[in-house]
């Protein structure tokens, strides 16, 4: 009995002793979720995951560089780019984007807008609360003779890049205007630092709109406003209505994982969702790590549900994890070609 | 006597040993002057490195757009096309606004300090400006949006809309929506943090003005105002002028508490009121994010020309002092 507990002892150690710490750079949008994943592996299995949130354009230099084990990026990789870096990416976890405002006598999930419209509104062609554009929409609302003071992020993020990806997609004169990127030039309206500047300013300024993450809007209990999804459905934000985005979502389809899961169809499908992408080298120089990021991302997938769910964050439907399995499978190898998953 | 006495004593003791001595104290004494000699060179050197890696660094968008990248207020990460108009106006502005309230204000305070303050006053006073220096610049960024800002939008931004309405050039530096941020906040917000550093300074270099100076031209019966003027501010100016140069690097450079209150918006507007940029804010926000080699070029090369201001602004205050060195010559 003793001699079976010293045993066991010893292969827990070795065990420690063999296991390689993971680090990680990149996206900030995904990092409380990744934090929280990475003290609860530390807890259970002994390993480290060790994140820096720098931001996805930094995710993307450190892991094409190779000093870390795994990049993150909000924005995936087009595959073209994928293939030239020798890279494979997958989503990691899931969010979405919400139009907030502040309208006095408007409350809280009352506004129903359209992607157009919503572009409209960022070009600056509809000035007022009032528009008839936005009065067909919202019978019944008062809505104010008032200026709408346009709030974006001043810095680049993931978030910008869904809500431009989404604009672009349902408003052809903003895809040709300004078009998509982590970073854009708005046509008007001020800039705040992080989604805690922009829903300051949104707070600040009577009449004002802008857009924040999900989860930031929910906690800090902002006017969120409803918006049409692809099916014509006006849809208020919460998780379920992230949940069927993402499983309207045609992933099979997509080469190198490349989905963006705004303006997808379903009924009940929040028009602004979008996942968090992880990118890793297809030939791996220290397979050891390589498997340590499979090892946490697969226990991640498998009990990090419930966690992304408190931050409110959407987790990956359990067939898109089955794709992502099958893709580390078919495309990691070490050096010498071996599958590492 | 008694003074004598240890001098001797010193000499007695101190010099049969004292050739022997000399020869290592002269060898410790050349690899200290080239110890100092090191570091001066590295600081220089360190200054040489950075210059050329940020030269480097803004290699594609030199060539890109050359000198048309100063004067185009194009900022477009999707079509990759950049000009450092914007933040180059935001920085100048956003500091000079803070120059004319600060100087003045720290003026006043280093003024009453050291001619005017009652003794009991000074210690608490003094320390208290030396705090204010020590806040570091999120604080102020932060405070500037949760309180300065709230109170800005809701008293005094319409008042002075109001005030400059229907005067011609005024009106068009003080028009537009009251947002309560923009660059005269910013502005006003840099010259709040300024201040300490000047009027410290300020402070030091008027107690050394000697109090015989001062006491003869009260005793020729000159007003403080006369005193101040004639004989502190004359005999202080190059300490003066070296606080106030101080005070506008900061502001040069001021990064966070100004990327909370300007804005962030790259739009050239006449209105100190609209929302602005500035080259320290604009690198803060989007470093971090910018994906791509031309967008990552073009903010090293704000870098590069921010690193170029300063050292433009410095250059000129040296001038400045040698100009008023000559002047003071051929006065006497």
């Amino acid at each position: 009995m003793f001699r079976t507990f010293i045993l066991a002892v010893g292969v827990l150690l070795a065990a420690q002793a063999l296991a390689v710490d993971i680090t990680g750079a990149g996206a900030t949008f995904p990092y409380p979720v990744y934090a929280k994943w990475a003290d609860a592996y530390k807890k259970e299995t002994g390993v480290s995951m060790n994140y820096q949130s720098i931001g996805s354009g930094g995710g993307i230099k450190q892991i094409t560089a190779k000093t870390v084990d795994f990049g993150a990026s909000d924005a995936p990789m087009k595959p073209e780019d994928l293939e030239k870096n020798g890279l494979i990416q997958f989503p990691a976890v899931m969010g979405g984007v919400v139009p907030v405002y502040n309208v006095k006598g408007i409350e809280r999930g009352k506004l129903k807008l359209t992607g157009a419209l919503l572009a409209d509104i960022y070009l600056g062609k509809v000035k007022k609360w009032n528009d008839p554009a936005i009065a067909r929409l919202n019978a019944g609302v008062n809505l104010p003779d008032q200026a709408i003071s346009i709030v974006h992020r001043s810095d680049g993020s993931g978030t910008t890049f869904l809500y431009t990806n989404y604009l672009s997609k349902v408003s052809e004169d903003w895809k040709t205007a300004v078009g998509e990127g982590t970073a854009v030039k708005w046509p008007t309206g001020v800039g705040g630092k992080g989604n805690e500047g922009v829903a300051n300013y949104v707070s600040r300024i009577d009449g004002a709109i802008g857009y924040v993450e999900y989860a930031f809007a929910k906690q800090n209990k902002l006017a969120y406003a409803q918006m049409q999804n692809r099916d014509g459905q006006f849809v208020a934000p919460d998780d379920e209505a992230f949940k069927a985005a993402a499983a309207s979502a045609d992933w099979a389809k997509a080469p190198g994982m490349y989905l963006i899961l705004t303006h997808q169809g379903g009924k009940a499908s929040w028009p602004i969702t979008g996942a968090s992408f992880i990118l890793m080298h297809k030939v791996q120089e220290k397979p050891e790590s390589a498997k340590e990021v499979f090892n946490f991302f697969d226990w991640s997938f498998k009990n990090g549900a419930r966690m992304a769910e408190d931050l409110d964050y959407v987790p990956m439907p359990e067939a898109v994890v089955k794709m992502i399995r099958a893709e580390w499978k078919a495309q990691v190898k070490d050096a010498a070609g071996k599958p590492l998953y | 006597m008694s003074a004598v006495l240890p001098i001797q004593d010193l000499s007695t003791t101190d010099s049969p040993p004292g050739p022997r001595r000399v020869q290592p104290a002269r060898w410790k004494d050349h690899a200290f002057e080239w110890l100092t000699r090191f570091f001066a060179l590295l600081v220089f050197s360190l200054l040489a490195a950075i210059l050329v890696s940020l030269v480097i660094g803004s290699r594609p968008t030199l060539e890109k757009f050359g000198i048309g990248f100063l004067f185009s207020a194009e900022w477009d990460p999707v079509k990759e096309d950049f000009g450092a108009l914007v933040p180059i106006y935001g920085t100048l502005m956003t500091s000079l606004i803070a120059m004319v309230i600060g100087v003045p204000v720290s003026f006043g305070i280093a003024l009453f300090l050291t001619e005017l303050s009652p003794a009991w006053l000074k210690r608490p006073l003094g320390t208290a400006i030396e705090l204010l220096a020590a806040i570091p610049s999120i604080i102020y960024g932060m405070w500037g949006l949760f309180v300065f800002v709230p109170l800005f939008q809701t008293y005094l931004q319409p008042t002075i809309v109001n005030a400059f309405d229907g005067i011609p050039v005024l009106k068009t530096l003080f028009e537009g929506p009251p947002l309560g941020i923009g660059m005269l906040t910013a502005g006003i917000i840099l010259s709040i943090m300024v201040i300490p550093f000047i009027t410290a300074v300020m402070r030091d270099v008027f107690e050394l003005v000697p109090p015989l100076l001062k006491e003869s031209a009260y005793a020729l019966g000159s007003t403080t105002w006369e005193v101040v003027w004639r004989v502190v501010l004359p005999y202080t100016k190059v300490g003066v002028i070296g606080g106030v140069m101080l005070g506008l690097g900061r502001a040069l450079g001021e990064t966070m508490a100004v990327t909370f209150v300007i804005g962030n918006a790259h739009n050239l507007a006449a209105s100190l009121m609209a929302p602005g940029n500035s080259i320290a804010s604009a690198l803060a926000n989007e470093f971090t994010e910018a994906v791509g080699d031309v967008y990552f070029a073009a903010l090293i090369e704000l870098g590069l020309i921010l690193f170029l201001i300063t050292t433009v602004v410095l250059a000129l205050s040296k001038l400045l002092l040698m100009r008023l060195a000559r002047q003071e010559g051929a006065r006497t």
